[in-house]
């Protein structure tokens, strides 16, 4: 049985028939093909399909899509502006934090995040609040410097 | 940290070309992908380690909505067994394993059968309704009990569980034991790990019933590999198979292979006739995609009282797991040619037995092989250290070859190094003696336990001259890679790699060689890879040989291009092609630099062709194979410095530095990149990671839950630092350094950890429970 639901992706409203157990982030690959979030574990360990939900970084694959219904969604194809790299995004190529790229959208979804609640971490707030968010190829310390970068705090 | 700069070429920082796709969400990574009438496969995997099928009930799967069939092994029929590329001696038995199990089974994850279905919540409720009935066999799920004399026999085709011995004994051994001061003895583990790339593996395969046509998109680091064995597997010329690998989403190892799940899509696609995606999910993963490490080795070192290591015997124990995969093999004989290490040890018995157990197949894992001999003899330098009673530098130092190219007592020659510059450097860059000192005693009034280790490593890598693919390691393939470099009408420039990059930063690095070698900027150079209908054939990305093997075709192949511009340019400028010079992109004639044409110009006209010298082709497209005549040797120095809560016994890193010369650098920001993460990886082996079977076959570390992969807040910053001691190997000077910190970091975090409880050694990886416990039983008493 399948059931409508409507909310807002990357600021344009979106309704579609999911089955009520369907993942907030298959809706988003799947039927809306918004493909930059992405899937590594089953457990909600690794982070690679960060996305906002109502402004909050969340893992879409611990979201179901109807508890979605009614809300604001945003996801990495969705930071930019104009063709502009977010800031957060331009901080990520200008430190070459990102190799293959898998866990890079989630990483960044969450790093604007963490930015927003605190605007001048240390590195180790950087490092704590990426705890949720798995990498393994930069060994993260161009993703510290990177989230360093990005909120002006020089060391 | 890198900046924009306006030369590109060889040497610089230059930012990735690469990365905004990635940042935008618009890479393409297999699970993106989307075919017209595209069905979604499920697997059905073993939940015994050993056991015979005796009956598999599809009724119930079948009978459910959206699934489309329901396949055994019985259902699919295939040409061949899952392929292995590597047998050492020649005559090792390569057991057949049929990519889909028939009658029986081998290991907790095998792949049983089959279901398609319209999506994937369908196919993976139909997974879980296809009854198996299994007669369960006695199984082994260590190397110890697979070597037992009564131990259940896993492959039929062999009289035992070993799948193979490899020895090599240097005359003097036993008289350099006779001779010997000091002989100390250890066995050092290294446990069994699991790869964990982010994106798991995932195929799309889409059989054309018109035309036989199969194209493959795979996540995979090897692309020309997989069509070549799709071909043979699936039993459908070569010429009709086209694999892709798409953005792929890390591998370190993990899809250096040719797996199973890539032959069933295939067949289920054909068998079906539409286009079947599979995905691995985590949980699948951590039991279907290959294994690494699990290798014991079994040490005695023979010394001088002043420090001098005159012979090594040493026993490897490696742990094949069920099959063999791809290059399982080769693994424990890279350790057999890395034993010695760093060090000039001039006689020496080596020994590996390799052994099938009731698990999971190892294969490559970042480093494969060579982090396992690097443990194994820096943690046994440590070791004769503690018993001579000298600095670990110090007999690290008493034992470096000085003069290269060095031939060991295995028979590798090592390129090129100066192993003492990069411990000095090492050396230089840490805390003296007393100030280190002074600070252990204000930690110890912390209730911490301060430590710092250190290793010096080297490694084989830039896989391979083809001669010794053959004779010395016995591969199916050679070594060599290939790169095609176009030139358009327009001036820009298309590189065609054979190498398969998946986060190394290829697309930059090899713009970098052409800005360098043709003068054509950076931004004019496209890179493309990983297709096999439009690429030559290409051998991929893995061993750290991209750049040593296939940027140096990419460097060869510009030259070739610029050899011929030169002619077609002397016809344009009419000169000799022998009075022109070549620089920033143009040529000019000698003493007249005004007599100009740029290498763009030069490329529009040997397009037209109007007008060309004799005997010279149209265009500007030159493919170079290049066979290397060495492998190269990349080496280091790594310290690291740990604090030990000596209540919890939990490790933190306070400090690492990474001091390693790869040669000559492309780019140098993309080399700390790839140190930053090697030494992630080997930290974690160190500290965290560590599959873990039940005595009953079950992984009990089967999510990402269970199996530690460090994130930000488990790891240190780490500080890089290189010399550079330029390969004579290749012409562009350069060696490998995607494995170099994996290689480096596991004993340098061991031999602190050591260092700060004043213990021998300790067994990996280094969980609070572990190191808690050597505290009570008196370290650092």
């Amino acid at each position: 049985m399948k059931s409508a639901v409507t909310m807002t992706v990357n600021g344009a409203p979106r309704t579609v028939e999911v089955e009520p157990r369907m993942l907030l982030v298959h809706l988003l690959r799947e039927h809306l093909d918004l493909t930059g979030t992405h899937v590594g574990c089953d457990t909600s360990n690794c982070g690679a399909c960060t996305v906002w939900l109502d402004g909050d970084a969340v893992k879409s694959c611990t979201v179901l899509a109807v508890q979605a219904d009614g809300h604001e969604v945003t996801t990495i194809e969705g930071i930019s502006e104009n063709g502009d790299l977010h800031p957060m995004q331009q901080s990520f190529h200008e430190n070459h934090a990102l190799q293959c790229g898998y866990c890079t959208p989630g990483m960044v979804m969450a790093a604007i995040k963490l930015l927003e609640q605190n605007p001048a971490p240390t590195d180790a707030e950087i490092r704590h609040g990426l705890e949720g968010n798995l990498c393994r190829c930069t060994g993260y310390e161009n993703i510290v410097a990177a989230v360093r970068a990005a909120s002006g705090v020089t060391v | 940290m890198a900046t924009t700069v306006e030369q590109r070429g060889i040497g610089e920082a230059v930012l990735r070309k690469e990365d905004k796709k990635f940042l935008t969400g618009r890479g393409r990574y297999v699970d993106d992908l989307k075919l017209p009438r595209m069905v979604h496969m499920g697997i059905v995997r073993s939940q015994y380690p050993h056991a015979d099928i005796t009956a598999i009930d599809t009724a119930a799967a079948a009978a459910m909505p959206g699934v489309m069939a329901v396949l055994t092994g019985d259902d699919l029929e295939f040409a061949a067994g899952v392929p292995c590329a590597s047998n050492p001696t020649g005559d090792m038995v390569h057991p057949v394993r049929p990519p889909l199990a028939k009658g029986r089974v081998r290991h907790v994850g095998e792949p049983v059968a089959v279901v398609v279905a319209a999506d994937r919540y369908a196919a993976r409720d139909a997974v879980d309704a296809v009854q198996v009935s299994y007669s369960p066999l006695p199984a082994v799920m260590d190397v110890e009990a697979a070597l037992a004399d009564d131990a259940p026999r896993i492959h039929e085709e062999l009289d035992s569980n070993v799948a193979l011995v490899l020895a090599h004994k240097t005359d003097g051994i036993d008289a350099a034991f006779d001779r010997a001061e000091v002989v100390v003895e250890h066995t050092i583990r290294n446990q069994r790990l699991i790869h964990v790339p982010i994106e798991t593996r995932g195929v799309v395969a889409d059989w054309n019933p018109s035309n036989d046509e199969l194209v493959v998109h795979s996540s995979t680091q090897v692309p020309h590999f997989l069509r070549t064995f799709l071909a043979i597997v699936c039993g459908v010329s070569e010429a009709k198979v086209r694999a892709i690998a798409p953005d792929v989403g890390g591998g370190f190892g993990s899809k250096l292979n040719a797996y199973a799940e890539e032959f069933i899509a295939a067949a289920v696609s054909r068998k079906i006739g539409a286009p079947v995606k599979w995905i691995e999910e985590r949980s699948e993963a951590m039991v279907a995609t290959c294994h690494g490490r699990a290798q014991d080795a079994h040490v005695q070192l023979a010394a001088t009282r002043d420090g001098k290591v005159l012979g090594m015997r040493v026993h490897y124990v490696q742990d094949y797991g069920s099959y063999l995969q791809m290059l399982t093999p080769l693994i424990s004989q890279l350790t057999f040619l890395m034993s010695p290490g760093a060090y000039a040890i001039p006689e020496i018995d080596v020994k590996v037995t390799n052994v099938y157990t009731n698990t999971v197949p190892t294969d490559a894992l970042r480093g494969a092989g060579r982090p396992e001999a690097t443990h194994a003899i820096e943690r046994m330098m440590d070791i004769l250290a503690a018993e001579l009673g000298m600095s670990r530098t110090e007999v690290r130092r008493r034992n470096f070859p000085t003069e290269f190219p060095f031939t060991t007592a295995i028979g590798l020659q090592y390129d090129s190094g100066d192993y003492a510059k990069t411990l000095d450097k090492l050396l230089e860059l840490s805390d003296d003696k007393a100030t280190f000192e002074r600070r252990r005693g204000e930690a110890a009034a912390r209730g911490k336990l301060l430590g710092r280790g250190l290793s010096t490593w080297v490694e084989v890598c830039g896989f391979v001259p083809s001669d010794v693919a053959r004779s010395a390691l016995g591969l199916t393939p050679g070594g060599w890679e290939s790169s095609t470099v176009r030139m358009h009408p327009t001036g820009k420039v298309t590189v065609i790699t054979g190498t398969s990059p998946h986060g190394q930063g290829h697309a930059t690095s090899w713009s970098q060689i052409i800005e360098s070698a043709l003068g054509v900027p950076f931004d004019d150079v496209e890179v493309i890879h990983g297709d096999t209908a439009f690429a030559p054939y290409g051998l991929g990305t893995y061993g750290s040989r991209s750049l040593a093997v296939g940027g140096t075709a990419v460097h060869l192949a510009a030259g070739q291009i610029r050899d011929k511009a030169q002619l077609v340019a002397a016809q344009m400028l009419e000169a000799s092609a022998d009075d022109l010079d070549f620089a920033d992109g143009a040529f000019t004639v000698k003493g007249s630099p005004d007599r100009r044409v740029t290498i763009q110009e030069v490329a529009f006209r040997a397009w037209q062709a109007f007008d060309m010298p004799e005997g010279v082709t149209p265009g500007l497209d030159e493919t170079v194979f290049f066979d290397p005549p060495n492998c190269v040797f990349p080496f280091g120095a790594h310290g690291c410095e740990v604090e030990v809560d000596r209540e919890t016994g939990k490790v933190e890193i306070t400090g690492y530095i990474a001091v390693d010369d790869c040669g000559n650098v492309i780019n140098p920001m993309i080399v700390d990149g790839q140190v930053h993460g090697g030494v992630a990886h080997g930290i974690a082996q160190a500290l965290y990671e560590g599959a873990v079977y039940d005595a009953g076959g079950q992984l009990l570390t089967g999510t990402l839950v269970d199996y530690l992969i460090p994130a930000a807040a488990d790891l240190p910053h780490i500080e890089t630092h290189r010399t550079v001691t330029p390969s004579p190997t290749n012409p562009l000077g350069v060696k490998g350094i995607g494995e170099a910190g994996t290689i480096a970091a596991t004993p340098a975090v061991v031999s602190a950890v050591c260092d700060a409880l004043g213990v021998r050694d300790l067994d990996m990886p280094l969980h609070p429970e572990t190191v808690w416990n050597a505290i009570q039983k008196g370290g650092a008493a």
